[in-house]
């Protein structure tokens, strides 16, 4: 599993990349969940459904990421535009 | 002869800089004041120009605007965003620069059609509009500014604006829609450029359905 981070001036970062199934690698990937969602972002999974539909599906804790994620994406928490 | 000369011309000079000791007090802070100004006002004309010597950029700042970052940026952006989305939205957002996302993004099917739908601007609000007719409903307001400023800079890649949008849209709608400043149609998005829009996605799926239908035909 890869946890990625949009970042302004240079598109995605990985911020860490880990098997679930190491102990030691699944504790680096839950602190690095824990620090950005600290951090005031917003995680999402992308997923298919079954009817090949893409769609993302948003994670509040790590527990919510299927165990078979591939990536969650980090990205800053929206906030209402500014009227122009 | 020499020595009352120099002593009235000592009394002079003490004199003259008695008198003018007050209106140089007030003088000399506005002179300052006056030329913090024109100072100001040079660099406001040179961002206005584009041709800060410094490198400064007025959205960049002092870090400087790196037309090369941001191109290997939003190179780096699409194709994450390619491999979010299906390749009927890619090839959207490649062709048109917008996605469309057929709405309520949880429905199970839309077997009569979707009741509304999204479109999708890089930095620019969500316009929501009804696909049957293609009247506009709303525009949605809406950022994800990353006030780490990295690169001096908030603003996201365009292609990681959209894939932020989608996301956020495709997994939790009301929530965003929440989040966001709704406005009537044509606040900051031109209604006719969305028209424009919406007659180019329906001639660019056309095209696409028919350049599928020949290549089966052809098969």
């Amino acid at each position: 599993m890869r946890l990625l981070r949009l970042k302004p001036g240079h598109g995605e970062i990985v911020l860490v990349e880990g098997d679930m199934e190491v102990p030691e690698q699944e504790r680096e990937l839950i602190e690095a969940f824990r620090r950005e969602l600290d951090a005031g972002m917003w995680a999402a999974v992308p997923t298919e459904r079954t009817d090949g539909r893409r769609e993302a599906e948003m994670v509040r804790s790590f527990d919510d990421v299927p165990r078979d994620a591939e990536r969650v994406i980090f990205f800053p928490r929206a906030a209402g535009g500014a009227g122009r | 002869m020499l020595l009352p000369l120099s002593a009235a011309a000592i009394m002079a000079a003490v004199l003259l800089w008695e008198l003018a000791l007050p209106r140089l007090r007030v003088s000399l802070p506005q002179l300052a004041h006056e030329l913090a100004a024109r100072r100001r006002a040079s660099r406001a004309t040179d961002r206005s120009r584009g041709t800060l010597a410094s490198g400064e950029h007025p959205r960049f700042g002092p870090q400087g605007y790196d037309p090369g970052r941001e191109l290997r940026a939003e190179q780096r952006a699409r194709e994450l965003l390619r491999s979010c989305v299906n390749e009927e939205e890619w090839a959207m957002y490649r062709d048109l620069g917008f996605l469309r996302v057929w709405a309520p993004s949880r429905a199970v099917t839309h077997t009569d059609g979707a009741p509304y739908a999204y479109l999708l601007y890089p930095h620019r609000p969500i316009v929501a509009y009804i696909p049957q007719t293609g009247a506009l409903l709303n525009e949605y307001c809406v950022a994800f500014p990353d006030e780490t400023r990295p690169y001096g800079s908030a603003r996201l890649p365009d292609a990681d604006d959209v894939l932020a949008k989608w996301m956020a849209l495709t997994a939790d709608e009301r929530r965003l829609i929440a989040d966001a400043n709704m406005h009537l149609p044509g606040r900051q998005v031109d209604p006719q450029q969305v028209r424009e829009d919406l007659a180019r996605l329906a001639r660019w799926e056309r095209e696409r359905l028919e350049r599928a239908a020949g290549s089966v035909r052809a098969a």
